[in-house]
């Protein structure tokens, strides 16, 4: 960290709490969201926004990411690249169904259709 | 022969070599979870029921709040050093270490009803992946305390003779704590909430 002379030191003391409380209430806030018991695709929105929020808050005050040098954020800007391309990885794993009909049913009835 | 580069900044990259080293470590480690998260998406999506309040939510709140609690004292614990208060900075690594003993007696009682009840990583593809993934944290969570015990132990005495590379070795455990922490936020909703 490059900012480490003792006042400095002191201040960043109270956005530590700070940031501790807001990761309590963000916890909190997560859990009362899934116990309204939402459709599923909006509560897995709603609570990886609030984890990403965490997360982010983590990474930038505790981490402190907020003020790196640019070697550390290089490497992590590849990471990225890469964890990316990983959680791209379940998209391909039904890219093999590109071309064909979307419902077996609507296949049928054109079937049934021809038949007529 | 002194190994260079161990407080001191390279010229080059700015950093002292252990910084750079752990976020390459770091950078793996995202990878490595990663790979993880991706099959728990493959997994999910491809199944055709998943299920929901089979794990104790309250539970794992409590366990999210006690790895909150000991990302802060850890970096208490840094700030501290940098204060030049040691007697403070090994109370807040106590106690992160204490919170992460606490977390694993949480998860033991966890994975004991699952067992007993006969819920075994075979008894359900969900269960596969929750075993592997919060295992794995679990084994993330030991590697962090046995660093922070030889820190507390033996490893304390480098504060009297260099205080600057011990205040650096913290501050690498503080990063690598502050990834398990960062792992188990999301792992708590996708995993017991989701």
């Amino acid at each position: 960290m490059e900012h480490s002379d003792p006042a400095t030191i002191k201040k960043s003391v109270r956005t530590y709490m700070m940031v501790g409380a807001l990761l309590y209430i963000g916890t909190v806030i997560t859990v009362a969201v899934n116990q309204v018991h939402l459709a599923v695709p909006l509560a897995i929105t709603v609570a990886l926004i609030i984890a990403t929020i965490k997360g982010s808050a983590v990474g930038a005050v505790f981490m402190h990411l907020s003020h790196e040098k640019k070697w550390i954020y290089g490497s992590l800007i590849l990471t990225a690249a890469f964890f990316v391309v990983l959680m791209t990885v379940p998209f391909f794993t039904v890219s093999d169904t590109i071309g064909t009909p979307l419902h077996h049913e609507t296949a049928a009835s054109a079937g049934a259709h021809e038949g007529h | 022969m002194e190994i260079p580069y161990v407080v001191e900044t390279r010229p080059d990259t700015g950093l002292a070599n252990g910084k750079l080293g752990i976020w390459l470590f770091l950078a793996s480690e995202v990878m490595l979870f990663g790979a993880l998260f991706s099959t728990y998406i493959i997994l999910r999506v491809g199944s055709a029921e998943w299920p929901h309040g089979e794990l104790n939510v309250w539970l794992g709140m409590a366990n999210t709040f006690i790895l909150i609690g000991s990302s802060v004292t850890m970096v208490m614990a840094w700030a501290s050093l940098k204060l030049h208060d040691f007697g403070k900075s090994r109370m807040y690594l106590l106690a992160t270490f204490i919170l992460a003993g606490v977390f694993l007696v949480n998860k033991y009682f966890e994975y004991a009803s699952h067992f007993t009840r006969g819920e075994l990583p075979s008894h359900s593809t969900f269960l596969a992946i929750y075993f592997t993934l919060t295992g794995l944290h679990g084994l993330h969570i030991i590697g962090g305390m046995v660093v922070m015990a030889y820190l507390l132990g033996p490893g304390a005495r480098m504060y009297k003779s260099h205080p600057d590379q011990y205040t650096g070795r913290i501050e690498y455990t503080g990063l690598y704590w502050h990834f398990v922490d960062l792992v188990w936020i999301f792992l708590f909703p996708i995993l017991y909430l989701l």
